[in-house]
């Protein structure tokens, strides 16, 4: 009985201690990547701006009747971004807004990688016709121009964030499927496969057990690098007028600036606040996507 | 079809990097011709499929826009029961929607793509209009980022860690952050309408200002062209530049680069002659995916700069939406990507002996 207990306690804490480890050492590779620490540090900051917008700027921030200021204000002193053409503060509003992109952005990334990482995995262990099958539709989504196909989409359905997201996460999965089914398929090349297979493990088993938790960690540095396109994708779409016009974003901001005549008059101020965030937040992506890579995969060669 | 697609191409230079040598530098290629065809017979095969499927996919994915056709080509007027009925006979759309498709499959087999709801014109001669205005920008755009990025990746990775380096690479992915509709529209201010003392050099949009004729139309097009062709060249450099550098890095441990020096050679020709032209191929297959992406993507540089090319017409015509014109327009530039891809296959194992078979 207590021997019993030993051996199947035993091994959890032991597993839980090497992941302990594991997790040490990817912190400690992971602080050598200056410019990685850097996108984390913009990313935690954004993330605060985004959570302690109602505290902050609070929601009437982008009520049009009860605005604060007159239409299309210059940057003051009481407001530091100057205000919109229905006179509302565009400092509260691009705060507000990170909170729709940085969202938009995570849902949709979760779901092209969610779809990617299912797909890549299913192909990668069953093979045979599914494998075929579901790798040609993978392929043919792979040509498809992905903006041209997001747009179609967003088109099509109702304007709302949910088609947004839908519309993104869709179009992008093809690529993070075919990394994860090569991944899947070199796991499933080694002897502790054979292993499981013998000892009677079922498809569920090696695919729950053994196959995802190899591939995780490609896929979440696939799911950071994918959420700075998501996001970029978000304000591409809001600014050709597609996304829910109800809603502010920074990409809704750039749209409302072009339509304010915000260009032919110059008001600089008003363009450049939205575009900076987005840039600032894609690139933050990018830089701890980069640096997550290369922690893992010190072969591709990505630098510091 | 992309790198991913084919795994024989990216792990094809990595593979044996110790045995080559300059590419320049080798005899006659031992190569079967009939496996070379047979590939090609496959790769087309592949991306005639590709076509047909892009073709299907176009009529039924717009079929769904919700709102009726009709409605928005009388423009909410109030018209009588007949004229609608006229409306729908005219373009088709009364017929039942088999009826609709294998119409409009047959008469794309022969090169007609419909009747534009908004121009009242062939959805052909409308993208046949634009598309050398497209051409002319993502022509200029392509030459100009794809020569900047392989010079900058070359650099970069020759002088790797250095200051240089780190600049380069961190500039190459800021830039590759920005909206390109946001610096579009940043460079017309600053440059077009002026901020403060900066009066306006360049037109805001537009390819031409009318009424110009000989030398003087190519120097008011071009004139036009500076601004949108920037903002491209200023999102796309970066890729090209980042794989470019990976890419020679890979190679850069190589024992023949090692063989190089030894022999004495100076270190800018080892890196011309032996280091370069091994690490271009892979960069060889994303710069024709880019390519087809960039005619993709020109969607949003036309809209803000108001250039008269394909991108534009998308975007007017989903406002409509004009379905023949935008499944038209649709079908062009999945058939873009799909061209390139299949050039890249075509062409890579005749750059890369150690390919394909």
């Amino acid at each position: 009985m207590t021997a019993e207990t030993a051996t199947t306690a035993a091994p959890r804490a032991l597993a839980r201690q090497r992941r302990r480890a594991a997790t040490a050492r990817f912190w400690r590779e992971y602080r050598t990547h200056r410019a990685g620490l850097f996108g984390l540090a913009a990313l935690v900051l954004f993330a605060l701006v985004a959570l302690t917008a109602p505290l902050t700027v609070g929601s009437d921030v982008q009520s049009v009747t009860d605005a604060p200021g007159k239409p299309l204000e210059s940057p003051s002193l009481h407001f530091p971004l100057g205000t919109d053409q229905f006179g509302r503060n565009l400092l509260g509003l691009v705060v507000w807004g990170s909170r729709v992109s940085l969202l938009v952005g995570l849902l949709a990334a979760v779901l092209s990688v969610a779809i990617g990482a299912l797909i890549g995995v299913t192909a990668g262990h069953f093979r045979g016709w599914y494998a075929t099958v579901i790798m040609r539709i993978t392929d043919w989504f792979l040509v498809m121009p992905t903006l041209v196909l997001a747009i179609a989409l967003a088109t099509v359905m109702s304007r709302s964030l949910g088609t947004i997201i839908l519309a993104i996460g869709v179009t992008t999965w093809p690529t993070t499927a075919r990394l994860v089914r090569a991944q899947t398929l070199a796991v499933e090349s080694r002897p502790y496969i054979e292993r499981a297979k013998a000892l009677g493990g079922g498809h569920w088993h090696i695919m729950s057990r053994h196959v995802v938790p190899n591939v995780m960690p490609l896929v979440l540095a696939q799911t950071t690098l994918i959420i700075s396109t998501a996001i970029l994708a978000e304000a591409t779409l809001a600014f050709l007028g597609l996304g829910d016009p109800t809603i502010v974003s920074w990409g809704g901001l750039l749209q409302d600036a072009r339509e304010a005549g915000a260009v032919s008059s110059g008001d600089w101020w008003y363009l450049v606040p939205p575009g900076i965030a987005i840039a600032i937040v894609a690139l933050a992506f990018t830089l701890c996507g980069r640096a997550v890579e290369s922690v893992l995969n010190p072969r591709l060669g990505v630098s510091r | 079809m992309t790198a991913e697609a084919t795994p024989a191409l990216v792990e094809g230079p990595a593979a044996d990097p110790g045995d080559t040598g300059s590419a320049a530098g080798r005899g006659p290629r031992a190569r079967t011709t009939t496996a070379y065809l047979r590939y090609v017979a496959g790769k087309l095969t592949g991306a005639a499929v590709s076509l047909l499927a892009v073709l299907v996919t176009s009529f039924f994915l717009f079929r769904l826009i919700p709102g009726d056709p009709v409605k928005f080509m009388t423009g909410g007027r109030p018209v009588s029961a007949q004229q609608i009925a006229a409306y729908r006979r005219e373009f088709g759309l009364d017929l039942p929607l088999w009826q609709q498709f294998t119409d409009y499959c047959g008469k794309a087999l022969t090169g007609d793509l419909g009747t534009s709801y908004q121009f009242r014109a062939p959805v052909l001669d409308k993208i046949t209009e634009a598309l050398p205005n497209t051409l002319l920008l993502t022509g200029t755009a392509f030459v100009l980022y794809t020569a900047l990025g392989v010079y900058l990746g070359t650099r970069s990775a020759w002088r790797h860690g250095r200051l240089g380096d780190r600049l380069n690479t961190g500039l190459a992915l800021t830039l590759y952050s920005i909206p390109s509709f946001w610096l579009g529209l940043l460079l017309i201010i600053v440059l077009s309408v002026g901020v403060g003392p900066v009066p306006g050099l360049f037109p805001t949009g537009g390819m031409e200002s009318g009424g110009k004729e000989g030398f003087a139309y190519v120097l008011d097009v071009a004139h036009h062209l500076v601004l949108p062709v920037v903002t491209l060249v200023a999102v796309e450099y970066g890729q090209t530049l980042l794989v470019t550098r990976s890419a020679l890095l890979d190679e850069m441990g190589s024992d023949y680069l090692t063989t190089a020096r030894a022999k004495g050679l100076r270190d800018d020709l080892v890196r011309r002659r032996h280091a370069v032209p091994n690490a271009l191929l892979p960069t060889v297959t994303l710069v024709f995916v880019n390519l087809g992406r960039t005619v993709a993507g020109v969607i949003l540089v036309e809209t803000v700069f108001s250039w008269p090319g394909l991108g534009g017409l998308f975007y007017q015509a989903l406002s409509v939406p004009d379905l023949p014109l935008v499944q038209g327009l649709f079908f062009v530039f999945a058939a873009a990507v799909i061209v390139m891809n299949t050039l890249a296959d075509l062409l890579y194992p005749l750059l890369d002996p150690r390919v394909g078979r």
